[in-house]
């Protein structure tokens, strides 16, 4: 009989011999039977409790298993220290490397996508590398940032693109990644103050455990495929529409190859990534040091990312384990090819009958078939459209930056007071991001009459982030209170500057391009913080908890009148499972309900000195003469002196919960938050500043929701295991009050701009509506359901057609995102899959509605191809159509992000080593109404993305 | 460490650095100026003036391409064959909204100069200036400055007041960032500008005695003589004795008819001294944008590269069969302002929206008058050379007739003649044939004159609004009221709405009647 420590029966659990094939599982009274001789060894495996062996000497052998206090102490990084995973108060998730997404990842935050409940991350594009849109419960801002703060080991990073790099995270390599800690409310993420209202990303890399060498060597090997290519006419029914409805001259202009130019530009492309490791003990010096190379080639031809990655990292302890210091290193250099995603455009619209390679043999572009114009200078036809494929080959866009993150940690615990810890955290992250870009002198795009043209040209931008804090914390147990009391208080100093250069341009020989001089050299943006930050746990009887956390920030973004900012949190938990009424239940294994309110604010995504009255210089090509000397012009620039913070106060209700000696786990969190003094670019009153919009604090938004999340171990045999997550999240964002003017009605902000003429806007933020609401006019239909060309609702019944007729509706913003996971053992084999689904996200189709027309075809200069959407509706291609809500259309998906097999075929060389294999797909499939390329898409328009590849990876890993 | 708090940019500095030196307030002024030729901080597009929410596309949010396409393509000269872009449709169809981002653009761009000029009245006053060091020449020619900064004001003001009469008014007492502007009536307006215009005479420079393009008494006096023309529009009462004034100060100053109409719109017509009063300048070297003469180069439909001298045709701007039918004939043969381009386009504009219907235009053409390139011409043939005349005599000459033929005291009939039959020599090519008689010389001869004369020039919409013509019935053209044939509308369209994101902004305003 196998029972816990109060002696209660433990059902499921299970019994092997070791060295032998046989397994059995406790009953429900925790009974069990099994074969054994006297002198084997018996091993008693539960999940949440130690493991026991024991010689089966006794024919009733009775164990009692301890809870595994590895499990239940797992300790959780949160802002500015760590706290014990069941002293959580506020809403925290935690993925660690065993949850990560798996297969060809080159940017870390892709790995918790669909993990988290509330979490959503979507990738921006296909390219190597590529960042992605990172919303933790809906993003609370219009014109600042919504994007979580992101902390790598205890230096938070700036939130900023790098010069030369797709995406400032693919600099980290994600198999140096042991977990992420998602901070989602306010409680927990206060403590990070000015820059926590969308959330708080703490990352923490795998560090050295001492003791004797490893080696881990790990090597993924992967294909990529266009998954889905956007739909055109083919050659032959181009042709078709061409010679019906065209001119004599267009049908002249007509030529005879049947050219996929989408085929032309992709490719199946092959990425290695490979990692070593090494990891140990000198002495009493833990370390682990780690090189992985990556390789990466795009889908789109000539694109290609190579990185090399190191990173080191050094913790031992002193006197006695009095000061712990901690140094973490990591490097990071990249090579990239940038392919010209001009080309997928191109692509989509270039004529179909055209070959790729000119039949005219005078030199001229490359060779490549182009739209030519005999009477213009360049000899090309102005404005249209260039060949996909010079596009690509005849530009060279190379860059190799590299980016540097580090600290030095130095944890001090007090001789004469143990309970007193002091914490130096010094850091820094600097990035050198250079690059060329080389466009050849013959080619069209850039091509010059007389055939000086094309492009040399270079750019760089440094970085220079510091980082110093420096807390106190005290811990104490006061038993004849039966009382626990951890309290912090700190200080924090960030400082972020950049460097930007200016160059003139070049053209392909070298020879710079006249009066291209940049007005200045460089640019120094800067930015720093200033903070003091304070935090109190409080537990009684393990039963109930307080925590309270106060930060007070100061900003260089804000002036005199508004540079400093208060910060407040706390946050409540009551432990019930702890209760005397709940100990005894066996079925419920876990209880605790968490309420918590807290205030963060938000400063990122704004300019540096909106609030200070200064004047630019124009560059040389915008001079004014005064006679015959051209002047450079002084431009005042807008200023609001009263700029300041955006503050969003977050209510947060839980309840965590656990069954079956937590075989069952999971949480419930309804939440609340209201931002206040949004950040927005509003209207100023004409003649009132030197821009018509700028940044001021006006309008409220909500953000509601629900996320609930459950994991399950479903079966847990010796040979056959089960686990399941599912998380889903329900948010509904509410822009509340906009008005510039208090008390009267708010203009709707234009946002979502789209391709087609000279600047449009599909969306708008308006008060009642989500953030990104689609503003299009109402199609009418006729009666089999086929839009009427031109023909829209005329909402005010003016009898005209205008702006005002604009109609409010769905919003790019999903109301429920989920994920699903799960992973299966048997024996030495284990498969696993992950489903990420979306529901109630509107995407415009901005391709459809831009190119599906027959003016695309015949209506310009010369002649382009159009998106398939032309056969079904018809259009001519009229003034109304552009903006119609035809082309939104419900983008609701589920995918499955991967499937992955693997085998562990366990020791090799005489058990020197172990070895496991792993096969997989990423973007195994969509399912979706949408009829563009891919649903996904975070901003909601649609046009011309760099299409999601479907990845086939092979890998393995050994270990010695 | 809190004092790391305390940071300020690496390039941008402020007004006591800007207007430290002499240099730095004519580089101040180059942005009065320059805000009518360019649309940002730099060439081509990258720093806009205009905010994107306005105007998202930078190419279109110049002064001239907006001011133009309000004056022109809400006519009978010019139709643009994009709808797409931004703002296009419902200006032919005359059922704009005060959403529209051409009628937004002008009025934000229009503002944005007059708050750029009110800054440099702010930091060029006499205190201001000895305050800073700054004495002798230096001063008197900041003091010119001064001046010029207001007229730039007063000329912004008329054409608010004219496009949208009673628009927001803000001076140079207006704090920046504090101050919400008051709403200003039109008729007030009128007398703010008239009176601007009279205070800063004495201290402009005499006609064409400044550096070019730099505004001069000359230029003071066409926009007063522009504005007592229309008079009767902003206040109800007729002023055309003052225009008939304004009109002989500036023919007494010395202007005369250049020789050569063709050479008005050339890559080199800075050369035009004798007849330019007032230009904007471009330059493909320094004034890069892609509006100003750029748009009226490239824009009309069809004009083969080498006539334009540019890249080619944006296959955009026609002209409706009413418009040509104003010439005696289309082919430039007798009337040489006849400047149609017809290869390839049908007369009658059967379709709004489409390239082939109605002619196009060569009027405005990137080479000097002999056919080369301007000395600073861009070999890719993208930005254009060719100045553009806000006053020239010939204008003047008609504001003079027309003054005349409505009344006004201070001219005559006779001059009158003599001043429409240089024109009209001049369109002849200088021989005879173009000549008319004095019975031929009526207001309806004259409006059809202004729009032989002064095509393309952003006058037209302004020209039939004060006929009577540009609303109702008594001229109808191609696509007028969204008509293929053309109908009347709303007398409201006389002028255009206050944007309604400045009246959600701006509690002080009221908008226009109608809208």
């Amino acid at each position: 009989r196998v029972t816990d420590e109060s002696g209660n029966p433990l059902s499921g659990v299970t019994i092997s011999i070791k060295g032998k094939n046989i397994a059995v599982v406790t009953d429900a009274k925790g009974n069990y039977a099994i074969p054994a001789a006297a002198d084997d060894e018996l091993i008693f495996t539960y999940i949440g409790f130690a493991k026991v062996e024991q010689k089966a000497s006794n024919a009733n052998l009775n164990v009692k298993l301890a809870t595994d206090k590895q499990n239940l102490n797992e300790v959780v990084i949160v802002g500015y220290g760590t706290t014990r995973k069941k002293d959580l108060t506020g809403s925290v998730s935690t993925v660690t490397a065993k949850d990560f997404q798996k297969g060809q990842i080159s940017t870390p935050e892709q790995m918790i996508a669909g993990k988290v409940a509330g979490v959503s991350v979507i990738s921006n594009s296909g390219q190597p590398g590529a960042g992605s849109t990172i919303r933790i419960r809906g993003g609370s801002s219009v014109n600042a940032s919504n994007d979580p703060l992101f902390v790598v080991d205890g230096v938070p990073l700036e939130n900023s693109s790098i010069s030369g790099a797709s995406n400032p995270l693919s600099f980290i390599n994600s198999n140096d990644i042991e977990s992420f800690t998602v901070l989602k409310d306010a409680s927990a993420a206060a403590i990070y103050g000015t820059r926590a209202a969308n959330g708080v990303i703490l990352i923490t890399t795998k560090k050295g455990v001492g003791g004797r060498l490893k080696v881990n060597f790990t090597t993924n090997n992967s294909l990529s495929t266009a998954a889905n290519k956007v739909d055109v006419l083919s050659a032959d029914e181009f042709r078709t529409v061409v010679n019906a409805k065209g001119t004599a001259t267009q049908k002249a202009a007509l030529g005879t190859a049947n050219t996929n130019w989408q085929d032309e530009i992709y490719q199946t492309a092959f990425s290695t990534d490979n990692n070593i490791s090494i990891s140990g003990g000198i002495k009493k010096l833990p370390y682990r040091l780690s090189i992985g190379y990556l390789n990466q080639s795009g889908i789109l031809k000539t694109d290609n990312l190579q990185r090399t990655s190191a990173t080191l990292r050094i913790n031992p302890s002193f006197f006695d384990d009095h000061l712990k210091v901690d140094l973490n290193l990591k490097g990071s250099f990249q090579n990239t090819r940038f392919a010209n995603t001009a080309a997928i455009g191109s692509a989509v619209t270039f004529d179909p009958s055209q070959p790729i390679y000119s039949t005219i043999k005078d030199g001229r572009y490359g060779g490549y078939w182009e739209y030519r114009d005999p009477t213009s200078p360049t000899g090309l036809s102005p404005l249209a459209g260039r060949n996909p494929v010079g596009l690509l080959n005849q530009r060279i866009d190379k860059s190799n930056p590299m980016r540097g993150i580090g600290n030095l940690q130095l944890d001090y615990k007090f001789h004469f007071l143990p309970d007193l810890h002091a914490n130096m955290n010094l850091g820094y992250d600097v990035v050198d991001g250079k690059g060329t870009v080389f466009v050849s002198d013959s080619a069209a795009s850039d091509y010059a009459a007389g055939g000086t043209g094309g492009q040399n040209n270079k750019y760089r931008q440094t970085q220079k982030n510091t980082v110093f804090d420096f807390y106190l914390n005290y811990s104490k147990d006061i038993p004849s209170i039966k009382s626990h009391v951890d309290a912090m208080a700190g200080y924090s100093y960030v400082d972020y500057l950049t460097k930007v250069y200016n160059y003139a341009s070049y053209n392909a020989a070298g020879v710079k391009y006249p009066n291209s001089d940049p007005a200045f050299p460089y640019n120094e943006p800067e930015h720093s913080l200033v903070s003091f930050f304070g935090r109190v746990n409080y537990s009684y009887a393990d039963k109930y908890l307080l925590t309270g956390t106060l930060r007070r920030d100061g900003s260089s973004r804000f002036g005199p009148l508004n540079k400093w900012a208060m910060f407040p949190s706390v946050a409540f938990a009551w432990k019930i499972k702890n209760e005397q009424f709940l100990m005894t239940n066996n079925t419920l294994s876990d209880l605790k309900l968490r309420i918590g309110y807290g205030i963060t604010g938000q400063q990122d995504g704004i300019d540096n000195y909106a609030f200070l009255a200064a004047y630019g210089l124009s560059s040389s090509n915008a001079s004014y003469p005064f006679g015959s000397t051209y002047y450079q012009m002084y431009r005042p620039g807008a200023y609001n002196p009263a700029i300041k913070w955006e503050q969003t106060a977050t209510s947060n209700i839980a309840l965590d919960y656990g069954f079956l000696n937590n075989r069952i786990t999971g949480s419930i969190d309804l939440y609340y938050k209201k931002t206040s003094d949004l950040l927005v670019k509003v209207p100023q009153p004409a003649g009132s500043n030197f821009a018509a919009y700028f940044l001021a604090n006006i309008g409220d938004m909500t953000n509601k929701g629900v996320e609930f999340s459950v994991n399950a171990q479903i079966v847990k045999t010796k040979d056959f295991t089960w686990d399941a997550g599912f998380n889903i999240a329900y948010n509904k964002n509410k822009i509340t009050n906009l008005s510039v003017i208090p008390g009267t009605p708010a203009t709707d902000i234009p946002t979502g701009g789209i391709a087609g003429g000279k600047g449009g806007y599909a969306q708008v933020f308006a008060v009642g509506y989500p953030r990104n609401t689609f503003n299009l006019y109402q199609q009418v239909y006729d009666s089999v359901g086929k839009p009427l060309e031109n023909v829209v609702v005329d909402v005010n019944k003016d009898g005209i057609i205008n702006e005002k007729d604009l109609v409010k509706s769905k919003s790019s913003n999903p109301d429920v995102f989920m994920g699903f996971t799960t992973n299966f053992t048997y024996k030495k084999w284990n498969a696993g899959f992950v489903l990420r689904s979306s529901i109630g996200n509107y995407v415009y189709n901005n391709i459809a509605s831009n190119n599906g027309n027959r003016n695309q075809i015949l209506g310009n200069p010369v002649l382009y191809n159009a998106s398939r959407s032309y056969l079904d509706t018809k259009f001519v291609g009229s003034n109304i159509d552009l903006l119609s809500d035809y082309f939104m259309q419900n983008a609701s998906f589920l995918r499955m992000d991967n499937f992955t097999v693997g085998y562990n075929a366990g020791a090799i060389f005489n058990k020197k080593a172990n070895l496991r294999l792993n096969a997989g797909v990423q973007n195994v499939f969509v399912i979706t109404k949408y009829t563009g390329i891919d649903p996904e898409i975070s901003s909601g328009i649609d046009n011309n993305m760099y299409p999601r590849p479907r990845i086939f990876t092979l890998g393995g890993a050994i270990d010695f | 460490c809190t004092k790391k708090l305390d940071l300020t940019p690496t390039n941008d500095i402020t007004a006591d650095e800007v207007y430290k030196t002499p240099l730095g307030y004519k580089q101040a002024l180059a942005k009065v100026y320059g805000a009518f030729a360019l649309t940002g901080n730099t060439g081509g597009t990258g720093t806009p003036d205009i905010s994107p929410e306005i105007i998202s596309d930078e190419g279109n949010s110049d002064f001239l391409r907006l001011y133009w396409n309000l004056q022109e393509l809400t006519t009978d000269e010019a139709a643009w064959t994009w709808p797409n872009d931004a703002g296009i449709q419902g200006l032919k169809e005359m059922s704009w909204s005060s959403d529209n981002a051409i009628v937004k653009g002008v009025y934000y761009r229009s503002m944005f100069q007059i708050a750029i000029a009110n800054d440099f009245i702010r930091q060029s006053t006499p205190d201001k200036v000895s305050g800073r060091g700054i004495t002798g020449n230096d001063a008197a020619d900041i003091k010119k400055y001064h001046a010029e900064a207001r007229f730039i004001r007063a000329y912004q003001y008329w054409v608010l007041m004219d496009l949208y009469a009673n628009p927001p008014f803000a001076d140079e007492n207006t704090t920046i960032a504090v101050t919400v502007p008051d709403q200003i009536k039109r008729a007030d307006l009128f007398k703010y500008i008239e009176t601007e215009l009279k205070a800063i005479e004495p201290d402009m420079a005499a006609p064409k005695a400044n550096e070019y393009p730099r505004a001069d008494q000359g230029a003071v006096w066409a926009l007063l003589s522009r504005l007592y023309l229309n008079a009767k529009v902003y206040t109800g009462t007729e002023r055309f004795t003052d225009a008939i004034t304004y009109c002989n100060k500036i023919i007494g100053a010395g202007y005369t008819l250049n020789p050569k109409y063709r050479n008005l719109t050339v890559a080199d017509n800075n050369l035009n001294t004798d007849e330019n009063i007032f230009m904007i300048a471009y330059d493909a070297k320094y004034t890069q944008n892609w509006g100003g003469t750029t748009y009226l180069a490239h824009g009309p439909v069809g004009v083969p590269a080498a006539t334009s001298g540019t890249s080619g045709s944006w296959t955009g701007l026609r002209h409706t069969q009413q418009f040509v039918a104003l010439f005696p004939d289309p082919s430039g043969a007798t009337d040489v302002r006849a400047q149609f381009y017809t290869p390839g386009q049908i007369l009658e504009m059967k379709e709004l929206y489409k390239q082939t219907d109605g002619y196009s235009s060569s009027k405005y053409r990137n080479l000097t008058h002999d056919g080369k390139p301007a000395p600073n011409a861009d070999p890719n043939g993208n930005w254009a050379d060719i100045d553009f005349p806000i006053f020239r005599l010939g204008e003047v000459y008609l504001t003079y007739a027309e003054a005349v033929l409505r009344n006004g005291t201070g001219g005559d009939a006779t001059t009158a003649l003599t001043y429409i039959n240089a024109l009209r020599k001049r369109a002849w090519d200088n021989k005879a044939g173009g000549e008319i008689t004095a019975a031929q010389l009526n207001l309806n001869f004259i409006l059809d004159e202004r729009g032989r004369e002064l095509y393309y020039e952003a006058q037209r919409r302004t020209d039939l609004v004060r006929f009577g013509k540009f609303t109702t019935d008594t001229y109808l053209w191609a696509w007028k009221g969204g008509a293929a044939a053309g109908k009347s509308v709303n007398d409201k369209y006389n002028v255009f709405p206050i944007p309604s994101i400045d009246l959600t902004s701006n509690p002080h305003l009221t908008q226009n009647t109608g809208y």
